[in-house]
Parts: C-alpha cells; structure tokens; sequence
C-alpha cells in the first residue's frame, strides 16, 4: 500500500513527538471541528464515511455515537485499549507509534458524542504504555489542545488512562465499563446498551484504538475519501496482525477488501521452510477455523465475504497454521484460553468452557474414546446462542467448526478400544 | 397500560414492564429461574430460564405488522432462545416454554451446572427443599456426560461470618446473594472473588458477613451453597414440622415458621430447629432479620424455669402449682387495693388483658413497664386499614424521628429505604447520624433531647399554629415540612431516643397533630407509628395497661402486693420492690426480679404457646404453640387466670381462643376480631415456599393468617401540644441510651452465636468532648450522677453531637433515660 492512513509513523519520521505530529498538521482536525462544526454535523460525516468498529463487531460507528440518550448528561467517551485477543497487536503499535492521532481521535469522539470526560482503557499489560500515554496527555493540556474552553470555544475536555487487572473479558465494552467503574469485571446484561446506560449510569461511547485512530483523518480528508477505499460496506482501510506460521508476521495496513492470499504470500511473505499452509484463524481465537482452500485464500477480507466462507474477520488478527501443526492442538490451546479468561457470570460459558477443556486434556493425553469428540462438539453445540456475552459464543464456535471441518485431526489422538481389541 | 401475549398457546393480558418469567408464574406456567428472584433485578446470568420468543413482524419502511394471507399477524421467531427473566412483555409476542427447543435448550443448562455441582444432596441441609435438585428432576438430563471424577473439589465449610457458612462446591454463582445484599438491603460485605469456575463467594466486612439480614441470602440461595450456622447439619427438611408464629423481638411483627422436630437426644420433646421467614407481604414480605431468626435459643434453653417457687425461710424452693398459686393469691388478697401488676410488652394480648381485668377487680393497677407513652394516640392516629410500606413510592412521605430504626426495627428500616429508593420522600430526625440518613431527602438534626422541638417545628409549618413560632425551624426543616405536607400519603414513626417519659408523651403528641394537620387520617398509609421498644407494646396499651407517668417508683409508691409479668425492673435498675409485702415474678427465667420475690411462678415462651400480638401498625396477628411445653409452666394468661380463680375472679382459663373472645366482648377496637378471621389469607405475590421455592426461596408460604389491621379510632377530644419538658440541669455530658438489635436483654443470653456481635459496653461520644472532658490520655472514664459512679470505656465518634454520649441499652449500665453525668478521667 502507498499511503498508511493509520500506521502513518512508518511514512513520517517521529510522529510520536508533539511538534512532529503537529508539523504534519496534526489537531487540525480537532480544532476544526470544535471550530466551525456541531457535534451532529461530525456524527453526520462518519457516517457519511462508512467508518465500522475495529473492536471485531463491525458495528458502524456513527451510527453507535447516534444512539446516545439525548439530553442527558454527563457522558462519557472511552477508548478501549484492552487488546487481549490472541494474535491481535494492532493497538500497541498504534498508541506506541502513533499516539497523537489516536489521542485527536479520542478528542474528536469525545466532542461528536458532547463528553467532558473520555477515558483510555488500557489491558493491564500495558502498564508502561499508558505511563506513556499520561505523558502525551499532559503534553496536550500544555499545549492547550485538552483542558477548558478549547480553542477558545465551551467546549471542555479531560482525559484520562486507566489499567485493567489483567481479565480478557474486559474488553467486553460492558466488562469494561463494570471495571472501569471498580467492580468486578463481568459483562452486562444488555439492553440497555452503553449509549443509554454506560458509565456510572450515563450515556456512553466506547470505541476500539484503530476506530478511533481513523477519525482525524476522516474529518480531514472527508468521508467521500474515505469511502472511496476498501470495498462499499466495509470502507478504509484495516491494520492486519499476521502471525502464526508465516514468514514475516508484524502488522499490515491494507484496504479492506485485500483477498487472504494477497496478504499472506505478498506482504507477509508466505509460509515459512516450503511448508504448506493448512488452516486460518482469520480473527484471533475468536472466530470458526477456515482450511486454507483456493477458495478462501481468494476470499476479499471484509465483514461480509469473510461470513460468506464461515468465519468471521473480527479484530482482523490472522493466525496462520501450516501443515505441521495439529488443528486438536491449536482448538486445545485456545479452549484453554477462553476457560482461563470466562468470567463465570454465566452458566454455559463458565461450565461450559470447563467441561470442553477437561475433554480435550483426555483427548490430547490420547485417553479419550471416540465419542467423546462427538461429545466436544455436541457441548460447542450447547453453549452457542446461550451465554450472556459473545466470549461463550466464540469459545463454543472455535471448537465446533474445528470438529466439522478437521475431524481427522482430532480422530489422531483417540483410542477406539474395540479395534484395540480385535 | 396492558399488554396481550400468549405463553404456550394461552392468551393472556399483563401490565406493560411484566416480565415474561412472572407473566407465565401469574398463569400458573413455570419457567424455571435460579439467578432471577422476584424481589431483585434482573441479571440474565444463569441462564435457564430460555424461552422461544416469536414477535409480529413488521414493515420495515413502514413500521406496520405484516399480515399473513388468513390476515393474522406473521410472527418471527429468532435464531437464539431468550431470557424469560429478562425480557418485559410484548403485545401480540408469542412465547414457547413448552416447545422441543426450549425444552432442550433449559436441559442443557442444568447439565452445564450439574459439572461443577458436587452432587451430595444426601448430606446438604438444602437437600429436600433445594431448587436445584427440584429443577434437575424436572429438566435435568437424567444421566450425567460428565465424568463424574473430574469435578473439582475445593474445601468445604467455608465460614462468612459467625452465622453463614460457604460450601463452595455448591455455589452455581447465581449471585443472588450478593445482589440481595448489595440491592435489597445496601450491606454490600460479600462478593465475588477471582474468575470462571473459580468465582467464589468472599466477605470483606470484619466481623465477617457483618449484616442484620445475613440470613436472608439462605433463604433465596437455590442451592446448599450457604447455611446458617444455627441450621446446618441439624435436620433434613421432611423431617420438619411446622407452626406459625410471630417474631417477639421488635413491634415490626415479622411473620415466622418455627421448624420443629422430635428427637430422642431431647427425650422425645420437640425441639426448634430453625426459625424462618413466614411470607406477609404487609409486614415483612419474605424477609426476617438476623435477630428474629438466630435469637430463639432461649426459648428452650435449660435455664427456663420449669417449677415455680415460693420463699420459705428466706430462700426460694420448689414448689406445687397448688402452693405458689395460693400464696400468690394470699399475696394479693393482702394486698387489695394496694396490689399493682407490672408487665411488659413481650406478653401477649390474653396474657396482658387478664392481668389487667385480675388487678381490676382488686381495685389495684396494672401498669405497663415500658416507658413510652403513645399508645393511645396510636389508637387514635394510628396507620388506616390497608398500610403497606411496600406501596410507598413517588408523592408519599415518611418522617422517622427520635428512632434508629436500623437497631430498633430492621424491617421497617429496609422498607422504609425501599421506599425511599422508590421515590418517596423520607424525611429522618434525630440527634445523630443514624443509617437511614443515608436514603433520606431530608436530615434533621437536633440537639439531644430537642426531638420535641423539631417536631413541634414541623407541625408550625404543617399547621400553622401561631403560638408555635417560638419552635421555628431552620431552612431544612420547613423544606421538609412542605414536602410532607404536599404528599399524597404520609407517615409518622416516632421513637425514644433521646427523650424520657414526659418527652415521649409530647413528642407522640406533636407527631399525632402533625399526621392530624396532614390530613387523610384513616387512610391506608397515612397516620403515626410508634417504635416501640417491644413486640406487643401496643397490644398491652391496647388491653387497657399504660406506663404511670412517675415511673414504676412512682407507681410502686404505697403498694402493697406486687405481679411482675415478663419484666426484669431489678435487673435494669428501674425501681427498687424492698418495701413490698409479696412479691409475685412470673417469668421464663430467674431474673433478677425473681430471686427477690416471694412467688416465682414459670410462663411458657413465645414457641410453646397461642396467642396474639398486635405490632406497631396495629396488625394483629396469631402465633401457634410449636412445641410441647417444658413439663411445669404454663401459659401467662393461664396463670393469671388461676390466681384470679383462687380470689374468685372469674377469668377465661381453658384457651387462648377462648380469652381473645372475651376480649372482642369487652375492648371495642377489638369487637370485630377472631382467631378464624386473623387465620385469614389471600393470594400473595411473589409466590414462595412449596413448589415455588426456587422461584421465591424458601420462606414459607402463609397459610396461617396475614392478620388484621385495626382502623384507627375516629372519635376523641381535641388533641393540643405539650410543651417539650424542661431539660435536666446540665452536668458534663448527657448521657444517651440507645437501643442496639444485639443487647444483654435476656433473649440473648442464649444465644451463643450472637456473643460475638453484641454491642460492647462503652460510651461514644465526639472527639472533642474526649478532649474537653480530659480523657484523652484514660482507657476509662469515670461518670457520676445520683451518687453512683461508674467506669466506662470510651470511643470517639463524629456523628454523636458534643454535649452528648450515647450507651447501648441493656448491655450492662442501668440506665433507661437520658440521664446528665458528671466526667472525669479516674484516678488510677
């Protein structure tokens, strides 16, 4: 790709410092729109530009930001730096790399939604990341860019950043805004939704880093840019993280729409000792397997035609598995995951977890009879379209679509003991 | 606004916000629920209650509902199953409980839960009345798919506290405990720990699980998970009977279960096993305070007196019925006139109605030992027919003053706040900081004692009295005033606190005109309430007994003959019975009282007996005899009645049924009652006990009477205000006695698993005061008034004014009025 949109820093040489992002004209955007623009007439725009959410839903955003309660305030913008999904590190490079414009990002969601108040909710992980990111903040009220009247206007904004414990579930945008206000970190019944309750009871935003790392250059440039790249319903373009297998994993701008194959062998560099590619976890661990068939590698990655296949592009975090590895391994290691990070706010999800790991540890220590696969996959089956949040879902469906589509590889490590027998 | 659906093919129409769940329960259709509980928000987190839910579809330009060819509705069924518990109703909605999908989506729940359950039913106190073996039976797959010998084991028998134990195995992480706690009755001391299969129920308080209302999270756990240390381990649940009763602890009247069971260890006597909540939704709805259920050890402890006794030679030995009822009717006899009978509140009405009649016709005095006056105004003002604090809400009024209802009457403290929480505007006014001020709109403070002030301020704005002025209020209380005027309903609980006799007198007064100036005296929910400071306290003013304004000295003052029923005036220091004749204590233990007496005659407790109290809301309810008698005492009014026999006195001695008769024949406000009438009961929601028990818990259903209200009377004399008594001469400090729910009185004192939680003997006070007084420097203080002294531990606290000190009551200092000290740090 010519142009980053997002990952600019490897354009432009020390985007991380103030003067440089600001040479570049960086918050000009901000104060533009605080300037000469109502909060609608932004919400207006990124809708206009088809911008959807990074988090892995898709959601588009203008239209979440246009669901606020109106008239009732205060509200709250948050920035959701929780990046825990395995495979997914997209939002590090973002915020290390290119923190201003994910903090003129956050600025102008905050003004678009009328928040006083955003907040950047950072994975525990990122302890000295968001020491970082308090520094930038600071740097920004000196400047006058954040902090009362703005730009000589009424409008007022403070952030803050804020650790997580370390809970994957707490980038569950209701997890999220539980822990944020000190609790427990367990999601939400919905509705009502963050937009009409969220914070501390008040109408709430939260966006992913790269969404909102998408807004200065849409107020810049215009939705009518913006949407010109990608394909129709999914526009601009996506931060891919490749990783697994694969020659040159890291992170890669490219237009939504760019087919699995165009990333993996081109800018990726293919599969690594002339191994064969065998499977793709297109969206971290959560989304259903894809077996690497003509078929899907000549997929276009965008929300819908990765659905069409029987997946999902989620967070866009590939993972790229060869023909070396066993596909009841790599389902064991992401069960195992997803029953360490279950919150236990509901049944299915927090028994549900347990009991597929305690199969695949008979499976994978080759004491399982062969129904027991049938079992694995009739549990995967139980829990789809029960649990509280989308974790449960995602859990079930990474096991049930590798037991449908690699059954062989999980049939390698049971004993039939009638053949043993005879 | 209603809304019209059908639930498995039953058309049926419910008000718009009903929940799927409670619209199907109303129709007698069970959606079975462990996280969702009727009295607390929604959560969805179980998830077992999955449903089919089919909607009108509709345009979706035009928003219309299309219509198939038969022109009815289409309806469009989603791809997932839903939350029954969570989901409000909607019109035309087409709901499958019963349908293959929902069936088996419900089954697989109970199958996720069953492989972190440990299965030992067979030793779990729930076992029997336990919803999740109930719903497994129901909707379990019968067969386990998990190997049985991979569930995780954690340690069992975790304490929260003194009173609740976690078996951790159990838990199925519904979280109606903590919600309840967090929810219901805002004591947010438990919660969830750590993640996934490893979520485990923690305390944070210390002492541990520190609420009043701990016992309640037993009562709604679906599961064994938590127990009362009372309980657990002492008997299956079919192995129970059960009789109704009524708390004897506070004037709230919470309606009970005493669970009974014979056992051998006992020699064959039935024994109270555990004490539980008995749904009235009037009184107490589904929920008892930790005192109400843990307090009844003494009911059968070992020291109940179990013969009666008369002096001989100076010194108490056991006697005939025979002997001590002669010698106490001989004692009387003697006494004539000059006989008084003194009882408290703890008694029953028959109890109390013939001891009046008895020392009637003597031409002596029965006379009331608990020093609060008001209980004719309460007759008079008293709450109308159908109060129910739990339809207060927006527009209403309450005004507590001189009470903290949290130690006084937890019950009416958490409906009060639910009140509050509802909309209604609760105005609380006291000398201190108190925990309702914590859901008040209005907080008035006054100086100790000045209860009557504020109230006679209030009625200034209310009424509009002009020789009132001099009582004016601050800015504070006339904005309360105008908001408790402007109200739809309003209410009155007034307290003691803070006040002596004569202060109680014009502060009920103050609050009867306040509730008169209102208006909508005999409504429901409008009219005075007093806290009084026992559970029938209206009751014996209702049978014609009054606390002498001069106190029991005063009353004692020439008498004769004395019949001290269910009252300890010796132990609490409240008067002093060496000039009497005879001496006649009628007790369940040896009080104080009864080893000076001539005539110790042993009464039957609250668990053994019939009877009635009538609470603060004048609701008069029936308690049943639970247990068989220790052999030897009897009930008071049959006592009573069989010293009345013996100096030819002709009073109801076969039945308790058969007094209250006597008394609907001679107390008017009473005419209209029977014992059939208050067994009377209705339909209540929500649905508890029996078959609903995971639904509602496991508080009994009433099938024993909810009682009746008694209207207040609608004639008498025009009421004028007192002025506030004159202060007593100031000395250093004024020192307070305030009511604890955990005190020394003698209902405690068996109740070993509430030692720890009884309030120490010391006196807070600010910490200025500890400066001033020079005691900053002392472990003790050293306090001195009509010629005693005392030492005294001491804390500081910046919610008791300066000027004042506050002692629990019946801890261990006599002292029942606020009483002005001298203070000094003692010499070592």
């Amino acid at each position: 790709m010519a142009e980053h949109v997002i990952l600019r820093h490897r354009d432009l040489e020390g985007l991380d410092q103030l003067e440089v992002y600001l040479e570049k004209g960086g918050f000009g955007a901000f104060e533009s729109i605080v300037k000469k623009k109502s909060p609608q007439q932004v919400i207006d725009i990124v809708k206009k530009s088809g911008l959807r959410g990074r988090g892995g839903a898709g959601f588009p955003t203008g239209v979440k930001w246009s669901f606020l309660t109106p008239d009732v305030f205060p509200r709250y913008v948050i920035a959701n730096a929780d990046e825990s999904e395995p495979g997914t590190f997209k939002d590090r490079e973002i915020m290390e790399r290119n923190p201003f414009q994910f903090l003129e990002g956050v600025a102008i969601c905050a003004y678009a939604a009328q928040a006083n108040v955003a907040y950047i909710y950072c994975r525990g992980e990122f302890w000295d990341l968001s020491q970082e990111l308090d520094r930038k903040i600071e740097q920004l009220k000196e400047r006058g860019l954040l902090g009362k009247k703005l730009f000589g206007s009424d409008y007022s904004l403070e952030m803050y950043t804020h650790l997580g414990a370390g809970a994957y579930i707490c980038g569950e945008e209701t997890a999220l805004l539980e822990s944020l206000e000190g609790k427990l970190g367990q999601p939400r019944l919905r509705p009502p939704f963050p937009a009409a309750e969220g914070l501390y009871g008040k109408p709430t935003v939260v966006n992913n880093v790269e969404t909102l790392t998408n807004l200065p250059p849409i107020i810049d440039r215009g939705a009518e840019w913006y949407s010109s790249i990608g394909t129709e319903k999914s526009t601009g373009t996506k931060v891919f993280s490749v990783s697994g297998n694969i020659e040159r994993p890291g992170n890669y701008e490219l237009p939504f729409g760019t087919t699995f194959r165009e990333l993996i062998f081109k800018h990726a560099g293919g599969i690594p000792n002339g191994k064969a590619i065998k499977a793709i976890l297109p969206a971290g661990a959560s989304a259903p397997i894809l077996p690497a068939t003509e078929e899907v590698l000549d997929t276009r990655m965008d929300y819908e035609s990765v659905v069409e296949v029987g997946s999902s592009l989620g967070s866009a975090s590939l993972i790229v598995i060869d023909e070396t590895v066993n596909i009841a391994w790599v389902e064991y290691k992401i069960t195992d995951f997803f029953e360490h990070e279950t919150c236990g706010k509901c049944t299915p999800c927090r028994d549900g977890t347990y009991w597929m790991k305690n199969i695949f540890e008979r499976i994978m220590g080759d004491a399982a009879q062969p129904h027991e696969i049938d079992l694995l996959h009739s549990v995967g089956l139980g829990i789809q379209g029960k649990s509280l949040c989308a974790l449960g879902e995602f859990a079930a469906l990474a096991v049930t679509s590798a037991v449908e589509r690699f059954r062989p590889e999980f049939d390698l490590h049971v004993v039939d003991d009638s053949s043993k027998a005879a | 606004m209603s809304v019209t659906l059908t639930i498995d093919g039953t058309s049926v129409t419910v008000p718009e916000g009903t929940l799927i769940v409670n619209a199907a329960k109303r129709m007698g259709i069970d959606v079975p629920v462990f996280c969702y509980h009727p009295k607390m928000e929604p959560v969805g987190m179980c998830r077992v209650c999955l449903v089919e839910i089919g909607r009108p579809a509709r345009d979706r330009a035009t928003r219309e509902v299309l219509l198939d060819d038969s022109g009815n509705p289409v309806i469009q069924f989603g791809p997932n199953l839903e939350l029954a518990c969570a989901t409000p109703v909607g019109e035309g909605w087409q709901v499958r409980v019963a349908s293959e999908k929902a069936i088996q989506g419900r089954n697989q729940i109970v199958e996720y839960l069953l492989t972190s359950h440990p299965l030992d039913c067979p030793i779990c106190d729930k076992g029997g009345e336990c919803p999740l073996q109930n719903l497994t039976m129901g909707h379990g797959p019968g067969e386990s798919r998990f190997l049985y010998d991979d569930k995780i084991h954690f340690a069992k028998h975790v304490p929260l506290g003194e009173l609740i134990y976690l078996d951790r195995e159990r838990c199925i992480q519904c979280a109606r405990c903590t919600r309840f706690q967090d929810e219901v009755v805002d004591d947010p001391v438990i919660g969830f720990y750590e993640r996934g299969r490893r979520l485990e129920i923690i305390t944070y308080s210390d002492p541990g699980f520190d609420s009043y209302f701990s016992g309640n999270t037993t009562d709604i756990c679906p599961v064994g998970a938590l127990t009362t240390a009372d309980f657990r381990f002492g008997a299956r649940p079919w192995e129970l009977n059960s009789a109704a009763s009524i708390c004897p602890h506070c004037p709230v009247g919470c309606n009970l279960t005493l669970s009974t069971r014979r056992e051998a260890r006992q020699a064959g006597r039935d024994v109270i096993k555990r004490v539980m909540p008995r749904q009235n939704e009037h009184v107490n709805e589904i929920w008892i305070c930790d005192k109400g259920r843990f307090v009844h050890h003494y009911a059968q402890s070992p020291e109940r007196l179990t013969t009666p006794l008369v002096r001989v030679s100076g010194t108490l030995v056991k006697a005939s019925w025979e002997q001590a009822l002669t010698r106490a009717a001989e004692g009387l006899k003697e006494g004539g006139k000059h006989s008084i009978g003194i009882a408290s509140g703890r008694l029953t009405n028959e109890d109390l109605f013939n001891l009046r009649v008895l020392l009637g016709e003597l031409g002596g005095k029965a006379i009331l030992s608990d020093a609060m006056a008001g209980g004719n105004l309460v007759q008079r003002y008293g709450v109308g027919v159908g109060t129910n604090l739990s339809s207060l809400g927006k527009g209403d009024a309450a005004l507590v003053i001189a009470s903290d209802l949290h130690e006084e009457a937890p019950i009416w403290w958490l409906r009060l706040k639910q009140a509050a929480e509802r909309g209604a505007t609760l105005i609380v006014a006291n000398a201190r900081a108190t925990r309702l001020d914590d859901y008040a709109q209005h907080i008035l403070r006054f100086a100790p004692g000045e209860a009557v002030h504020t109230a006679l301020g209030l009625l200034q704005v209310i009424g509009g009295d002009p020789e009132l002025a001099r009582f004016e209020g601050d800015r504070e209380l006339k904005t309360a005033a105008r908001a408790f005027k402007r109200a739809s309903n309003a209410t009155v609980f007034f307290g003691q606190e803070g006040l002596n006799y004569a202060g109680t007198e014009a502060l009920a007064r103050a609050c009867a005109l306040v509730i008169e100036a209102k208006g909508g005296l005999g409504e429901p929910n409008n009219g005075l309430v007093a806290v009084w400071p026992r559970a029938n306290t209206q009751g014996a003013w209702d049978m014609g007994l009054r606390p002498d304004p001069g106190g029991l000295n005063g009353a004692l003052e020439g008498a004769k003959a004395a019949y001290i029923v269910a009252s300890d005036p010796a132990g609490d220091g409240s008067a002093s019975l060496d000039k009497l004749s005879t001496l006649i204590v009628q007790d369940l233990f040896l009080t104080a009282t009864a080893e000076l007496a001539d005539v110790v005659l042993p009464a039957q407790s609250f668990v053994e007996r019939a009877g009635t109290f009538t609470n603060g809301e004048r609701r008069v309810q029936r308690l049943y005899p639970a247990v068989s008698e220790p052999s030897g005492s009897l009930p008071d009014w049959k006592i009573v009645a069989e010293v009345a026999r013996r100096l030819e006195v002709g009073l109801e001695d076969t039945a308790a049924p058969l007094v209250f008769e006597r008394i609907a024949s001679e107390v008017r406000d009473y005419s209209e009652l029977s014992y059939d009438g208050l067994a009377a009961v209705e339909p209540q929601w929500p649905q508890v006990g029996g078959a609903d028990l995971y639904f509602g818990g496991t508080a009994y259903a009433n099938k024993q009477g909810l009682g009746v209200q008694l209207a207040p009377r609608r004639s008498g004399r025009p009421l004028k205000w007192k002025a506030p008594p004159r202060a007593s001469a100031a000395q250093d400090l004024l020192i307070v006695p305030v009511t604890k729910l955990y005190d020394r009185g003698g209902t405690l004192r068996s109740s070993r698993l509430l030692e720890a939680r009884i309030a120490p003997l010391q006196m807070t006070l600010h910490p200025s005061e500890i400066e001033r007084l020079g005691l900053s420097e002392a472990e003790e203080a050293e306090i001195r008034w009509d010629g005693r002294v005392e030492r005294l531990k001491f804390t500081p606290s910046t919610d008791v004014p300066p000027g004042s000190a506050l002692v629990p009551r019946s801890v261990g200092l006599a002292l029942l009025e606020p009483t002005p000290v001298t203070v000094r740090r003692p010499e070592s």
